[in-house]
């Protein structure tokens, strides 16, 4: 295309002897070249309006009745205890409680509303937490925590990128504020087994956290920030970091602690022994402990089912409106009583 | 150039052309010019160039350019010219702070996207500048025979001409530098010049040497030849000159007559010799190009308007972030442990919020520079590119006979092709081919000549087809009247078949056309051709009548060596149609030296021809103001004759009693044919004795040879005394033959609302006569001609006065217009050039073009150039409507440079029209599909695309907004680098470039019926506000139900059975896979026309997508991060992620379908109707309402064929009305 732009701009009368036809410039026929491509021209009948709204309607409310049950039918145990787990006499300052070195262990009795088939996951849930924060999220440096080659790569870490000059693995904010509170669960005095492995992505745990990287010089600093690590564990056996290291995107999250994998019985009493270390005491954020089934569709949520269902019911009011429409005032369609000039005579 | 050619072209030319070549044989010293002070400082040494190579005398060289860059300021120039877009501005202060840690991306992919975006352009205009380029060398590499020393000449390129050498410049070559002559191929140094290219006259001009320089006509004389030229500094002014030459001890004053201007061309001389004194730029023709303007479409105008308020929206959502992360720094993240707040740097200082919030507005403005597409311009620009490549590649504006398709020289202007309000346009060579044909005559009485004019066949063509339909009109109006029924059916019919028997009558008639393809003659009549004249009656008069046309004329004849006869060099067209009118009649001009003529006689009694001399005795030549010549012609029997022609009223008032006889009939064929659209002249005869001839030559010999100011008045006064009494002959109708097309053109322009100005340089005759044969004008039209009258007052009185005057005709005619109650009265202004002179100043001019707003058809004639451009601003800037300017001369040049569009016609003449145009094209018809066609397309298209472009950026800018809030205004975005990256670049950049150039709401032969589709443009229907703002709505609306539907899908709980939550990640890409679902959507639902790339186009985006989140996943996790293995791994087993995928889709696009439905159903447009009725193929089905449509879709107009019929059809209509009352006024419906 481009050459016969290029080759017509010049030629014409300057050498008019030239003779009269020249058929190098005729442009060569195709159906492209003259926008004569075969083409589907597809309009907006009623018929096609009313049926298009109707199929959406079709779909979406049945999608939305099944989300809707599906979200139903998980059982979420939800528990919030920052504050609780705070001896009364101490309520008062908190802060100051949290970062003591005393024993912080506290009980909680959960009570199961309705059977709950195993697999069951434990979640912890803090509120006000900003780990999407820019500062916080670019803290952290891939390279090292994949191959130990790269230990010394932190130059994306700062501020926690070294401690006394040595290389902290992991280092960054993300993981120097890893979350550490516990929690062991027993039934009737029982113990109930916290499943911690396969929490984690699996291409989290093979590809991205190396199996040949341990963790050095983490939280020895001046500023201790969360949980410590077992130094002796390549990172890719550490889930808890594993999993807390995928920022989420909302300043509330859950994070998956754990997996019960036996069934829990309507009204059965769960005891939870939790430490409770982590400090959102500063920056008054909720923790909440959450036990949840899940169903095809994840955990409890209605949005999704609602969503669908409104929207479903938009359209099925839509199309009712436009077949009343049409039949009301029905437009005969290429009827050319509805051209400009037809209604507006003098208009033009 | 051969010996003989030599002598033949020796003749003493002086002797025909009596009055304006007559040299007073008396050197005028006064003439001379004291040639000091500033503006007159230039010295050329002739003939020694070698003085010229250095300083103070060296001048610039003959090479021109035109060229915007060079090689070594190409880069910085371009760049400049770049960085002038205030989008692209911002994007490198963008991509510039992108490599400091305040960017809240990676840095690549701000500079990836804008050194391609800027690239592409850098490219776009390289190319540019490339053709412009090669466009000058092939002018500078032109070759001139050039004077080399020692008396030899050689050629060289044009530039390496120098000032002051001596060139030789042969007929039919243009000249290269601005000459002085010094001698020609006549030995009276005369030569013809024609100045097409300058000023778009098309008359021969005749331009003379110094008498002093005269025998310098050979190689050899220049071989001691020096001289020295004293003259005025390099000016634009064409025609003016002010100089000396200083030769042989003796100064002579230079004048414009002894000047051969660069561009113009020598003709009917073999060759010239002269002098280079101005040269490259310097020459005139240089000096008045312009600099073409650059031009901007509306719609791009308005584009940045658009630009600046999502400038002013990226500004206020950025201080509303800043703002915020400045709050949220201070009041809560002292608190924030997790981000070490005491730890900080500048960036994030709890202690210096202020400080701080400044440095994330600078992020925050870069992160929401989303909003501003920084691929629209580079889409825009690819979009432009390829449809000008539709309009060079669309056949039907390819000229067979020149062999030139249409061509969109500057792209940056397809879619004001759609919005065009007024048409100004250039006469000769535009609308007519300035071709004579000589058509019919009228001889004693007779009208000889049976073919039609081309305005006849068109309009009786239109006149047929349009009865049949209106008459259908009135036939379903009076449905209920059964009689009247009947008989209206019948007349129907009888409709119906006139039409057909007319079509065929045409038909037949067109290919009767096609065989005598003798150019200038298009006479058709057995009574004259072939000898058959000899057994009519009137033998005598004809006789007479070729042998007028034989003898009157100033022409010379040039053997066709092809053909055996003659070809004539004539001082106009239609003395040439003449000569070749009386050579197939059997009369043949075939010599002239310098006191005869001779003509071949050809009878077929005789079988072969008989050569007959007259001698001249005298010639009367011909002027504006005379309007007539005459030949004085003694025959071989001694017999002397006056034989003249001119315009019919001169003639009429100069006849003798006794030769009025053929006055009545005669006068009534003149208005037949000028009716016709046909020029007309009368000729006339006297017989004079020997002795009244002798005594009148003496007083003719003594007012030539008179000197000074009188000679003038007196040599009219004896042409007068001689010129009286004439006996009538006949009368010619010579054919200006328009342009192929271009009467229906106007008519189909017309129809589409277009307005038609035409600015000529021709006599006010000439453009009114056009005016008729291109239907501008009509009979029964009121013609306002607006003209100065002469007043011999002082210069300064009479300034004023004829202002006044001026001015109150204009105030006269508004009035008039403003008076007149029938709806149906339609008005022309025909102004001239003089009177024009005063209407465009300062204090006239709105009167004037209120006026002229008010008329039907404008005709401006004896327009200087300059004054086009004038008119065309004064339309363009007093009107406020889009412009188009279309001619073919550099004349046309200014005009076409000051109108909003420029067209230009690529047929014969120079290239400077189309060297300065925007679009060219090889014929006036093909403008027709240029507008509205290409021009309704482009312009849909891209207001279109435009307004989809900001709703795609809307929605993507405004979700990386609202996450802002939920992470502390911390300028963390959701989506990954490489997403956004990708977002505008390839994600979702070639749908709308389909749609750019693809787009087709009608088809074209629907576009070519449908006229008023094209007023869509006119109105700007499609690129107003509310639809701007509405398409801005719509992208708010998609925005906040694509981040809230995600944001409260993926809250907290698990999105999967297996118990993992969303991480930013996943929130991310889903929210993105939404974007790009939502947006391919809603383009899919914009286009009403999918070919195979439309298709591979929209869903290949979605697949693309898909297919990157694949390949992106699958690469090192060092670069995907975060993303790594995210589809496969993460999102693809997940229900939830298609579901929201659909949700979101679906719900983003409901309300702009409910909204499509909506207007469809209740407030459609004509394109949906038309649509409709294609869709269901209507159009095959009732054919007959087709046609009704086609033809009430047009603008009702006051000029055109169409304006001709519907006059007719209203006086039918009365006639109808007395016939048959009782169908009442009510069913006579005003045509539309």
């Amino acid at each position: 295309m481009n050459s016969n732009v290029a080759s017509s701009s010049g030629g014409g009368g300057v050498d008019g002897s030239s003779p009269p036809r020249r058929n190098s410039k005729r442009p060569k026929y195709s159906r492209f070249t003259q926008q004569e491509l075969p083409a589907c021209k597809p309009i907006l009948t009623p018929k096609w309006v009313i049926s298009a709204f109707m199929l959406v309607s079709f779909v979406f409310i049945p999608i939305g009745v099944a989300s809707l049950l599906a979200s139903r039918d998980v059982v979420e145990i939800v528990d919030r205890y920052e504050t609780v787990c705070i001896p009364e006499d101490k309520r008062a300052d908190k802060l100051n409680y949290i970062q003591s070195t005393e024993n912080k262990t506290c009980s909680r009795t959960l009570i199961v509303p309705k059977r709950m088939k195993q697999p069951i996951y434990v979640y912890y849930q803090l509120d006000n937490f900003y780990q999407n924060h820019r500062r916080y999220v670019k803290s952290r440096s891939d390279e090292q925590l994949r191959d130990s080659k790269n230990e010394n790569d932190t130059s994306a870490c700062d501020p926690e990128d070294d401690s006394n000059g040595l290389p902290v693995v992991p280092c960054g904010l993300i993981a120097w504020s890893l979350f550490n509170d516990t929690y062991s669960f027993s039934r009737n005095n029982q113990n109930l087994t916290v499943n911690k492995k396969g929490i984690s992505w699996k291409s989290d745990r093979e590809h991205k956290f190396g199996n040949d990287v341990y963790p050095k010089n983490f939280q020895n600093g001046t500023l201790r920030g969360g949980a410590l690590l077992n130094t002796t564990q390549p990172l890719s056996e550490q889930e808890d970091l594993i999993v807390w290291m995928r920022t989420a995107a909302l300043p509330t999250f859950r994070k998956l602690y754990g997996k019960i994998e036996v069934d829990l019985e309507a009204n059965e009493t769960i005891q939870v022994t939790l430490q409770n270390n982590y400090n959102t005491y500063s920056f008054d954020g909720k923790k909440k402990l959450v036990l949840s089934t899940t169903s095809w569709l994840g955990g409890k949520n209605d949005f999704l089912g609602i969503a669908y269902l409104t929207i479903g019911g938009l359209c099925f009011f839509l199309s009712m409106a436009f077949t009343v429409v049409y039949l009301v005032k029905p437009r005969r369609l290429g009827d050319p009583s509805y051209l400009s000039w037809n209604i507006n005579p003098a208009g033009h | 150039m051969s010996e003989t050619d030599r002598i033949s072209g020796k003749l003493r030319w002086s002797k025909l052309y009596t009055f304006s070549c007559l040299r007073p044989n008396v050197l005028e010293t006064d003439g001379l010019h004291s040639l000091q002070g500033p503006g007159f400082s230039r010295v050329v040494y002739c003939n020694q160039p070698r003085v010229h190579r250095k300083k103070p005398l060296k001048y610039p060289s003959n090479y021109i350019s035109t060229t915007k860059y060079n090689i070594i300021t190409f880069l910085p120039k371009a760049i400049f010219e770049q960085f002038r877009r205030v989008a692209n501005l911002y994007f490198l202060m963008a991509a510039i702070l992108s490599l400091t840690p305040v960017a809240p991306f990676s840095a690549v992919s701000m500079i990836a996207p804008l050194a391609f975006v800027v690239g592409l352009s850098m490219a776009k205009e390289a190319l540019e500048d490339w053709r412009r380029f090669m466009q000058d060398m092939k002018v500078n590499s032109r070759k001139v025979s050039i004077h080399k020393g020692d008396g030899t000449f050689g050629y060289k390129p044009w530039q390496k001409i120098r000032v002051g050498d001596v060139v030789k410049v042969e007929k039919d070559q243009f000249f290269p530098a601005d000459l002085l002559l010094l001698s020609s191929s006549y030995d009276d140094g005369i030569c013809y010049v024609e100045t097409m290219n300058l000023d778009g006259e098309t008359n021969l001009k005749v331009k003379r040497s110094l008498e002093v320089t005269l025998p310098l006509d050979g190689d050899v004389a220049f071989k001691d030849f020096t001289g020295k030229i004293r003259c005025e500094d390099p000016n634009p002014n064409l025609y003016t000159f002010v100089g000396n030459l200083e030769y042989d001890r003796q100064v002579y004053a230079l004048d414009t007559n002894q000047i051969l201007l660069r561009d113009s061309k020598l003709r009917n001389t073999a060759y010239v010799y002269g002098v280079v004194i101005f040269t490259g730029h310097d020459s005139k023709v240089m000096q008045n190009s312009t600099k073409s303007p650059s031009k901007r479409s509306t719609i791009e105008r308005k584009m940045d308007y658009i630009i600046y308020f999502l400038f002013t929206l990226l500004v206020l959502i950025s201080l509303i972030s800043s703002i915020g992360f400045a709050v949220k720094t201070k009041f809560e993240m002292p608190e924030w442990w997790y981000l070490q707040p005491q730890n900080t740097t500048d960036l994030y200082d709890p202690t210096r919020p202020g400080l701080s919030g400044i440095f994330h507005l600078v992020t925050a403005l870069i992160l929401y520079g989303y909003l501003i597409p920084i691929s629209l311009y580079v889409s825009i620009e690819v979009v432009k590119v390829l449809q000008a490549t539709f309009i060079n590649q669309d056949l039907h504006m390819y000229d067979e006979e020149t062999g030139n398709p249409a061509q969109a020289r500057t792209s940056n202007l397809n879619e004001e092709l759609g919005q065009v309000d007024t048409i100004l346009s250039d006469k000769t060579g535009t609308l007519t081919c300035n071709q004579m044909d000589f058509l019919k005559c009228s001889i004693a009485g007779v009208s000889y000549g049976v073919g039609s004019s081309e305005v006849e066949i068109a309009a009786k063509k239109q006149m047929a087809f349009d009865l049949s339909g209106h008459n259908s009109e009135i036939y379903s109006a009076s449905m209920q009247n059964s009689r009247a029924q009947d008989s209206l059916e019948n007349s129907g019919s009888d409709f119906g078949k006139s039409e057909i028997e007319l079509e065929t009558v045409i038909t037949s008639k067109d290919e009767k056309y096609q065989k005598p393809m003798i150019k200038g003659f298009s006479f058709v009549d057995r009574r004259l051709m072939d000898g058959n004249w000899l057994k009519d009656p009137n033998v005598d008069a004809i006789l007479l009548f070729f042998r007028i046309l034989a003898l009157c004329h100033t022409a010379i004849p040039e053997p066709n060596e092809e053909t055996g006869s003659f070809n004539y060099e004539a001082e106009s067209p239609d003395e040439g149609a003449f000569l070749v009118a009386a050579r197939e009649f059997g009369f043949e001009f075939c010599g002239r030296t310098q006191t005869k003529v001779f003509i071949r006689e050809r009878y077929p009694s005789s079988g072969h021809p008989v050569e007959r001399e007259f001698k001249i005795l005298s010639l009367l030549d011909f002027s504006s103001k005379r309007k007539r010549m005459s030949v004085i012609v003694q025959d071989e029997g001694g017999q002397i004759l006056l034989l003249c022609k001119g315009a019919d009223s001169i003639i009429f008032d100069r006849l003798s009693k006794n030769g009025r006889m053929h006055e009545e009939s005669t006068s009534r064929h003149l208005n037949e044919y000028a009716e016709a659209g046909l020029r007309t002249l009368a000729f006339a005869y006297r017989k004079l004795e020997e002795s009244e001839y002798s005594v009148w030559n003496s007083e003719f010999i003594k007012a030539k040879t008179t000197i000074g100011p009188d000679r003038e008045a007196m040599l009219e006064h004896v042409s007068d005394m001689i010129e009286k009494d004439l006996i009538l002959v006949g009368a010619t109708a010579v054919e200006d033959k328009l342009q192929k097309g271009v009467p229906q053109c106007i008519d189909k322009l017309a129809q589409a609302g277009l307005k038609i100005w035409v600015l000529t340089g021709d006599k006010m005759e000439t453009a009114i006569n056009i005016g008729f044969s291109c239907s501008l004008l009509r009979q029964g039209m009121k013609q306002i001609c607006i003209t100065t009258v002469n007043t011999d007052l002082l210069a300064q009185d009479a300034k004023k006065a004829v202002k006044e005057n001026v001015l109150m005709q204009l105030t006269n005619a508004s009035q008039m217009i403003n008076l007149e109650k029938d709806p149906h009265a339609a008005f022309a202004l025909v102004i001239d050039g003089k009177t024009l002179s005063y209407a465009l100043e300062e204090d006239m001019k709105h009167q004037f073009l209120s006026l002229a707003v008010n008329c039907a058809s404008v005709i401006c004639c004896r327009v200087s150039p300059k004054q086009k451009a004038m008119v065309t601003r004064l339309v363009k800037e007093g009107s406020g409507k889009t412009t188009l300017a279309i001619g073919d001369g550099a004349n046309d040049v200014g005009m076409i440079q000051e109108a909003d569009i420029g067209v230009g016609i690529s047929g014969v003449e120079g290239m400077q029209a189309v060297m300065a145009s925007d679009f060219s094209i090889a014929q006036f018809r093909f403008l027709e599909r240029l507008l509205v066609v290409h021009g309704h397309w482009c312009y849909k298209r891209i207001a279109q695309m435009i307004c989809y472009f900001f709703y795609k950026n809307i929605v993507f800018g405004l979700t990386l907004f609202y996450f802002e809030a939920y992470t502390g205004f911390s300028g963390q975005s959701v989506y990954d680098d490489w997403f956004m990256l990708l977002f505008n670049v390839i994600l979702t950049s070639l749908p709308v470039i389909s749609l750019g150039v693809f787009e087709q709401d009608v088809s074209s032969e629907v576009c070519l019926q449908f006229p008023a589709l094209y007023q869509q443009g006119q109105r700007n229907m499609f690129f107003d506000w509310y639809r701007i703002f509405g398409w801005m709505a719509n992208g708010l609306y998609s925005s906040l139900i694509i981040f809230f539907f995600n944001l409260n899908i993926f809250y907290d709980q698990a999105f999967r059975s297996e118990g993992q939550t969303a991480d930013m990640a996943a929130v991310g890409a889903t929210m993105f896979t939404c974007i790009i679902w939502a947006v391919n959507f809603q383009i899919a639902f914009t286009m009403s026309h999918f070919t195979w790339i439309q298709h591979l186009f929209v869903w290949g985006s979605i697949c693309t997508w898909y297919i990157f989140l694949l390949l992106y996943g699958m690469s090192s996790p060092i670069i995907s991060r975060n993303a790594f293995q995210i589809l496969v791994e993460a999102l693809a087993p997940a229900p939830i992620y298609w579901l929201v995928t659909l949700l979101v889709t679906i719900a983003c696009n409901v309300p702009y379908l409910a909204y499509l439905s909506f207007q469809r159903s209740f407030n459609p447009m004509d394109h949906h109707i038309i649509q409709e009725i294609k869709y269901y193929k209507k159009d095959v089905e009732d054919q007959h309402m087709w046609k009704r449509e086609c033809s009430k879709a047009r603008q009702e107009t006051k000029i055109g064929f169409t304006a001709r019929v519907d006059a007719k059809i209203r006086q039918l209509r009365g006639k109808l009305q007395k016939k048959y009352p009782s169908l009442g006024v009510q069913n006579v419906i005003p045509p539309s």
